[in-house]
Protein backbone atom coordinates (compact mmCIF):
# COMPACT_ATOMS: atom_id res chain seq x y z
CA UNK A 1 0.00 0.00 0.00
CA UNK A 2 2.77 2.83 1.54
CA UNK A 3 4.70 1.43 -1.83
CA UNK A 4 2.20 2.00 -4.31
CA UNK A 5 1.38 5.16 -3.05
CA UNK A 6 5.64 6.27 -2.99
CA UNK A 7 6.00 5.40 -6.32
CA UNK A 8 2.80 6.49 -7.50
CA UNK A 9 4.01 9.82 -5.74
CA UNK A 10 7.68 9.93 -6.80
CA UNK A 11 6.40 9.80 -10.55
CA UNK A 12 4.31 12.40 -10.23
CA UNK A 13 6.80 14.44 -9.28
CA UNK A 14 8.74 13.23 -12.42
CA UNK A 15 5.95 14.84 -14.63
CA UNK A 16 5.22 17.99 -12.54
CA UNK A 17 8.60 18.82 -12.78
CA UNK A 18 8.75 18.28 -16.83
CA UNK A 19 5.26 20.80 -16.66
CA UNK A 20 7.51 23.24 -14.16
CA UNK A 21 10.34 23.29 -16.14
CA UNK A 22 8.27 24.24 -19.41
CA UNK A 23 6.83 27.11 -16.93
CA UNK A 24 10.41 27.92 -16.07
CA UNK A 25 11.63 27.82 -19.72
CA UNK A 26 8.87 30.06 -21.15
CA UNK A 27 9.00 32.77 -18.47
CA UNK A 28 11.26 32.34 -15.67
CA UNK A 29 14.29 31.74 -17.74
CA UNK A 30 14.21 35.90 -19.61
CA UNK A 31 13.87 37.55 -15.78
CA UNK A 32 17.23 35.42 -15.01
CA UNK A 33 18.63 36.52 -18.17
CA UNK A 34 17.80 40.58 -17.24
CA UNK A 35 19.01 39.83 -13.93
CA UNK A 36 21.99 38.59 -15.07
CA UNK A 37 22.62 41.29 -17.27
CA UNK A 38 22.34 43.74 -14.74
CA UNK A 39 24.60 42.13 -12.26
CA UNK A 40 27.44 42.11 -15.35
CA UNK A 41 26.65 46.13 -16.03
CA UNK A 42 27.08 46.95 -12.19
CA UNK A 43 30.17 45.24 -11.41
CA UNK A 44 32.77 47.18 -10.23
CA UNK A 45 34.97 48.67 -13.20
CA UNK A 46 38.40 46.91 -11.91
CA UNK A 47 36.49 43.64 -10.79
CA UNK A 48 38.00 40.51 -12.58
CA UNK A 49 34.41 38.75 -13.90
CA UNK A 50 34.05 35.44 -12.57
CA UNK A 51 35.36 32.65 -13.88
CA UNK A 52 32.26 30.71 -15.75
CA UNK A 53 32.57 26.94 -13.94
CA UNK A 54 29.08 26.19 -15.99
CA UNK A 55 27.96 27.75 -19.01
CA UNK A 56 24.91 29.90 -18.82
CA UNK A 57 23.33 27.34 -21.77
CA UNK A 58 24.17 24.13 -19.00
CA UNK A 59 22.56 26.37 -16.66
CA UNK A 60 19.27 27.38 -18.17
CA UNK A 61 18.32 24.16 -19.60
CA UNK A 62 20.04 20.45 -18.35
CA UNK A 63 20.92 22.44 -15.11
CA UNK A 64 17.41 24.01 -14.41
CA UNK A 65 15.26 20.80 -16.05
CA UNK A 66 18.41 18.52 -13.31
CA UNK A 67 17.45 20.63 -10.77
CA UNK A 68 13.89 20.70 -10.81
CA UNK A 69 13.32 16.92 -11.62
CA UNK A 70 15.33 16.49 -8.41
CA UNK A 71 12.94 18.99 -6.32
CA UNK A 72 10.03 17.31 -8.07
CA UNK A 73 10.76 13.67 -7.40
CA UNK A 74 11.77 14.69 -3.36
CA UNK A 75 8.35 16.60 -3.04
CA UNK A 76 6.61 14.02 -4.93
CA UNK A 77 7.51 11.56 -2.47
CA UNK A 78 7.06 12.97 0.73
CA UNK A 79 4.00 14.31 -0.85
CA UNK A 80 2.33 10.13 -1.08
CA UNK A 81 3.99 9.75 2.56
CA UNK A 82 1.86 12.59 4.04
CA UNK A 83 -0.69 11.68 2.05
CA UNK A 84 -0.42 8.37 3.08
CA UNK A 85 -0.72 9.50 6.71
CA UNK A 86 -3.51 11.80 6.15
CA UNK A 87 -5.60 9.44 4.18
CA UNK A 88 -8.94 8.72 6.19
CA UNK A 89 -7.60 10.71 8.76
CA UNK A 90 -9.01 14.14 7.55
CA UNK A 91 -12.50 13.29 7.89
CA UNK A 92 -15.31 11.44 5.32
CA UNK A 93 -12.99 12.93 2.47
CA UNK A 94 -12.32 11.18 -1.23
CA UNK A 95 -9.18 10.48 -2.37
CA UNK A 96 -8.80 13.02 -5.00
CA UNK A 97 -9.93 15.79 -2.17
CA UNK A 98 -7.38 14.23 0.39
CA UNK A 99 -4.72 14.77 -1.75
CA UNK A 100 -5.66 18.10 -3.17
CA UNK A 101 -5.79 19.37 0.52
CA UNK A 102 -2.16 17.78 1.28
CA UNK A 103 -0.74 19.27 -1.68
CA UNK A 104 -2.27 23.11 -1.20
CA UNK A 105 -0.84 22.55 2.62
CA UNK A 106 2.66 21.81 1.62
CA UNK A 107 2.25 24.30 -1.38
CA UNK A 108 1.39 26.66 1.77
CA UNK A 109 4.29 25.16 4.07
CA UNK A 110 7.11 24.64 1.63
CA UNK A 111 6.60 27.88 -0.56
CA UNK A 112 3.77 30.40 -0.66
CA UNK A 113 4.08 31.01 3.61
CA UNK A 114 7.93 31.00 3.67
CA UNK A 115 8.24 33.38 0.32
CA UNK A 116 5.87 36.09 2.10
CA UNK A 117 8.95 36.71 4.65
CA UNK A 118 11.75 36.25 2.28
CA UNK A 119 10.33 36.17 -1.26
CA UNK A 120 12.49 34.44 -4.26
CA UNK A 121 15.21 36.93 -5.54
CA UNK A 122 16.99 36.82 -9.12
CA UNK A 123 20.62 36.61 -9.34
CA UNK A 124 22.21 40.04 -8.59
CA UNK A 125 19.77 40.55 -5.52
CA UNK A 126 21.30 39.61 -2.12
CA UNK A 127 24.57 40.38 -1.15
CA UNK A 128 26.61 36.99 -0.78
CA UNK A 129 28.11 37.85 2.43
CA UNK A 130 24.99 37.28 4.11
CA UNK A 131 24.13 34.03 2.30
CA UNK A 132 24.31 31.93 5.85
CA UNK A 133 22.08 34.46 7.82
CA UNK A 134 19.36 34.57 4.65
CA UNK A 135 19.74 30.93 4.00
CA UNK A 136 19.13 30.15 7.73
CA UNK A 137 16.12 32.81 8.05
CA UNK A 138 14.58 30.90 5.19
CA UNK A 139 14.71 27.29 6.26
CA UNK A 140 13.33 28.30 10.08
CA UNK A 141 11.04 30.51 8.28
CA UNK A 142 9.62 26.97 6.15
CA UNK A 143 10.17 25.32 9.36
CA UNK A 144 7.88 27.34 11.41
CA UNK A 145 5.27 27.85 8.30
CA UNK A 146 5.54 24.24 8.25
CA UNK A 147 4.59 23.48 11.27
CA UNK A 148 1.73 26.25 11.59
CA UNK A 149 0.45 23.86 8.58
CA UNK A 150 0.64 20.70 10.69
CA UNK A 151 -0.80 22.15 13.78
CA UNK A 152 -3.92 23.64 11.71
CA UNK A 153 -4.76 20.85 10.65
CA UNK A 154 -4.67 18.79 13.64
CA UNK A 155 -6.42 21.96 15.21
CA UNK A 156 -9.25 21.87 12.22
CA UNK A 157 -9.92 17.90 12.96
CA UNK A 158 -9.76 18.20 17.83
CA UNK A 159 -11.91 21.01 16.80
CA UNK A 160 -14.85 19.64 14.49
CA UNK A 161 -16.82 17.74 16.72
CA UNK A 162 -17.94 20.87 18.43
CA UNK A 163 -18.28 23.33 15.97
CA UNK A 164 -18.59 21.54 12.76
CA UNK A 165 -15.88 21.07 9.85
CA UNK A 166 -16.22 24.47 8.09
CA UNK A 167 -16.15 26.46 11.42
CA UNK A 168 -13.63 24.38 12.81
CA UNK A 169 -11.44 25.09 9.66
CA UNK A 170 -11.87 28.80 9.73
CA UNK A 171 -11.36 28.89 13.23
CA UNK A 172 -7.96 26.63 12.62
CA UNK A 173 -7.16 29.09 9.94
CA UNK A 174 -7.38 31.99 11.47
CA UNK A 175 -5.12 30.76 14.64
CA UNK A 176 -2.50 29.76 12.15
CA UNK A 177 -2.65 32.85 10.51
CA UNK A 178 -2.10 34.71 13.89
CA UNK A 179 1.06 32.36 14.88
CA UNK A 180 2.68 32.98 11.56
CA UNK A 181 1.94 36.83 11.39
CA UNK A 182 3.21 36.83 14.79
CA UNK A 183 6.23 34.71 13.66
CA UNK A 184 7.10 37.17 11.14
CA UNK A 185 6.75 40.24 12.70
CA UNK A 186 9.51 38.80 15.02
CA UNK A 187 12.20 37.83 12.31
CA UNK A 188 14.49 40.23 10.73
CA UNK A 189 13.10 41.90 7.15
CA UNK A 190 14.86 40.71 4.18
CA UNK A 191 16.12 44.12 2.11
CA UNK A 192 19.27 43.67 0.12
CA UNK A 193 17.93 44.16 -3.51
CA UNK A 194 20.62 46.86 -4.82
CA UNK A 195 19.90 50.03 -5.79
CA UNK A 196 19.15 50.65 -9.20
CA UNK A 197 17.91 46.84 -9.63
CA UNK A 198 14.54 47.38 -12.19
CA UNK A 199 11.60 46.28 -9.73
CA UNK A 200 9.46 45.03 -12.60
CA UNK A 201 12.30 42.55 -13.68
CA UNK A 202 11.94 41.88 -9.71
CA UNK A 203 8.25 41.24 -9.44
CA UNK A 204 8.17 39.24 -12.41
CA UNK A 205 10.69 37.29 -11.16
CA UNK A 206 8.85 36.13 -8.47
CA UNK A 207 5.42 35.81 -10.06
CA UNK A 208 7.61 33.45 -12.45
CA UNK A 209 9.15 31.70 -9.25
CA UNK A 210 5.14 31.55 -7.79
CA UNK A 211 3.98 29.92 -10.92
CA UNK A 212 6.45 27.38 -11.63
CA UNK A 213 5.85 26.26 -7.59
CA UNK A 214 1.77 26.96 -8.31
CA UNK A 215 2.29 24.27 -11.33
CA UNK A 216 4.85 21.96 -9.69
CA UNK A 217 2.07 21.60 -6.10
CA UNK A 218 -1.25 20.97 -8.44
CA UNK A 219 0.37 18.89 -10.85
CA UNK A 220 1.47 16.56 -7.70
CA UNK A 221 -1.77 16.71 -5.80
CA UNK A 222 -4.18 16.46 -8.63
CA UNK A 223 -2.46 13.96 -10.88
CA UNK A 224 -1.93 11.62 -7.82
CA UNK A 225 -5.92 12.38 -6.62
CA UNK A 226 -6.33 11.46 -9.94
CA UNK A 227 -4.68 8.30 -10.45
CA UNK A 228 -5.46 7.06 -6.40
CA UNK A 229 -9.13 7.08 -7.14
CA UNK A 230 -8.68 5.20 -10.30
CA UNK A 231 -6.44 2.92 -8.59
CA UNK A 232 -8.99 2.69 -5.45
CA UNK A 233 -12.30 2.39 -7.82
CA UNK A 234 -13.93 -1.12 -6.52
CA UNK A 235 -13.75 -4.23 -8.97
CA UNK A 236 -17.23 -4.30 -10.62
CA UNK A 237 -17.80 -7.85 -9.50
CA UNK A 238 -22.00 -7.76 -10.18
CA UNK A 239 -22.20 -10.75 -12.39
CA UNK A 240 -22.08 -14.26 -10.55
CA UNK A 241 -20.84 -15.69 -13.74
CA UNK A 242 -17.83 -13.87 -14.06
CA UNK A 243 -14.96 -14.84 -12.04
CA UNK A 244 -13.88 -12.15 -9.46
CA UNK A 245 -11.08 -10.43 -11.26
CA UNK A 246 -7.47 -10.20 -9.81
CA UNK A 247 -7.63 -6.88 -8.95
CA UNK A 248 -7.44 -5.50 -4.97
CA UNK A 249 -4.73 -7.83 -3.63
CA UNK A 250 -2.39 -7.25 -6.81
CA UNK A 251 -3.12 -3.18 -6.90
CA UNK A 252 -0.10 -2.87 -5.17
CA UNK A 253 1.87 -3.07 -9.10
CA UNK A 254 1.33 -0.32 -11.19
CA UNK A 255 -1.80 1.61 -11.26
CA UNK A 256 -4.89 1.97 -13.10
CA UNK A 257 -4.80 -1.13 -15.20
CA UNK A 258 -8.27 -1.82 -13.06
CA UNK A 259 -9.88 -0.16 -15.75
CA UNK A 260 -10.06 -3.27 -17.57
CA UNK A 261 -12.81 -4.54 -15.85
CA UNK A 262 -15.19 -2.11 -17.46
CA UNK A 263 -16.42 -3.92 -20.09
CA UNK A 264 -17.50 -6.62 -17.40
CA UNK A 265 -19.79 -4.15 -15.69
CA UNK A 266 -21.22 -2.74 -19.30
CA UNK A 267 -22.44 -6.42 -20.49
CA UNK A 268 -24.11 -6.93 -17.10
CA UNK B 1 -17.89 15.69 2.98
CA UNK B 2 -19.89 12.90 1.55
CA UNK B 3 -22.62 14.63 0.31
CA UNK B 4 -23.79 13.01 -2.92
CA UNK B 5 -23.75 15.30 -5.89
CA UNK B 6 -25.31 14.90 -8.80
CA UNK B 7 -21.81 14.68 -10.64
CA UNK B 8 -20.61 11.87 -8.24
CA UNK B 9 -23.55 10.05 -8.12
CA UNK B 10 -22.11 5.94 -9.50
CA UNK B 11 -18.87 6.27 -7.39
CA UNK B 12 -19.53 4.93 -3.92
CA UNK B 13 -18.63 6.49 -1.11
CA UNK B 14 -16.40 3.97 0.56
CA UNK B 15 -14.65 5.58 3.34
CA UNK B 16 -10.91 5.72 2.73
CA UNK B 17 -8.81 2.99 5.08
CA UNK B 18 -6.22 4.36 7.14
CA UNK B 19 -2.65 3.16 7.04
CA UNK B 20 -1.69 2.12 10.65
CA UNK B 21 1.30 4.31 11.34
CA UNK B 22 3.73 1.30 12.43
CA UNK B 23 3.33 0.39 8.40
CA UNK B 24 4.52 3.88 7.50
CA UNK B 25 7.19 4.73 10.18
CA UNK B 26 9.90 2.63 7.82
CA UNK B 27 8.91 4.21 4.92
CA UNK B 28 8.65 7.32 6.12
CA UNK B 29 11.43 7.76 8.15
CA UNK B 30 13.38 6.25 4.67
CA UNK B 31 11.63 8.46 2.27
CA UNK B 32 12.04 11.50 4.36
CA UNK B 33 15.71 11.76 4.68
CA UNK B 34 16.06 10.62 1.02
CA UNK B 35 14.12 14.01 -0.33
CA UNK B 36 15.78 16.13 2.16
CA UNK B 37 19.29 15.12 0.89
CA UNK B 38 17.61 15.89 -2.86
CA UNK B 39 16.13 18.79 -1.45
CA UNK B 40 19.78 19.97 0.11
CA UNK B 41 21.20 19.73 -3.04
CA UNK B 42 19.13 21.63 -4.93
CA UNK B 43 18.50 24.03 -2.43
CA UNK B 44 21.60 24.43 -0.43
CA UNK B 45 24.44 23.23 -1.08
CA UNK B 46 27.89 25.22 -1.66
CA UNK B 47 25.43 28.09 -0.49
CA UNK B 48 25.78 28.32 2.90
CA UNK B 49 26.87 25.24 3.39
CA UNK B 50 29.33 23.09 1.12
CA UNK B 51 29.61 19.39 1.36
CA UNK B 52 31.34 19.14 -1.71
CA UNK B 53 34.17 21.33 -2.29
CA UNK B 54 33.91 23.69 -5.57
CA UNK B 55 30.54 25.43 -6.76
CA UNK B 56 30.24 22.94 -9.76
CA UNK B 57 26.70 21.35 -7.62
CA UNK B 58 25.85 25.18 -6.72
CA UNK B 59 26.40 26.26 -10.48
CA UNK B 60 24.32 23.56 -12.12
CA UNK B 61 21.46 23.86 -10.41
CA UNK B 62 21.77 27.39 -9.89
CA UNK B 63 18.55 28.57 -12.10
CA UNK B 64 16.20 25.92 -10.56
CA UNK B 65 17.97 26.97 -6.81
CA UNK B 66 16.65 31.12 -7.72
CA UNK B 67 13.20 29.96 -9.45
CA UNK B 68 12.23 27.82 -6.83
CA UNK B 69 13.09 30.97 -3.98
CA UNK B 70 15.70 29.48 -2.23
CA UNK B 71 18.47 32.03 -1.47
CA UNK B 72 20.98 31.51 -3.55
CA UNK B 73 24.07 33.88 -3.20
Amino acid sequence: MVRTLLIRGMLVGVVAAVLAFVVAKVFGESEVGLAIAFESAHEAPGAVAEPEVVSRTVQSTIGLFTGLLAFGVAVGGLFSLVYAVAQGRLGALRARTTAGLVALAGFAGMYLLPNLKYPANPPAVGNPDTIGERTSLYFAAMLISLAVVVGGFVAARRLAPRFGSWDAALLALVGALVVIGLAYYALPAADETPEGFPADVLWRFRVDSLAIQATLWATVGLLFGALTERANRPAPVRTPGAAPAPVPALAAGEAPTASGGSPVATGA
Amino acid sequence: MAHPSVLDAPVAPAPLPTIPLSELAPFALFGSLLALVLLYFVGAEQGAVSLVAGSNVHEFVHDARHLLGFPCH
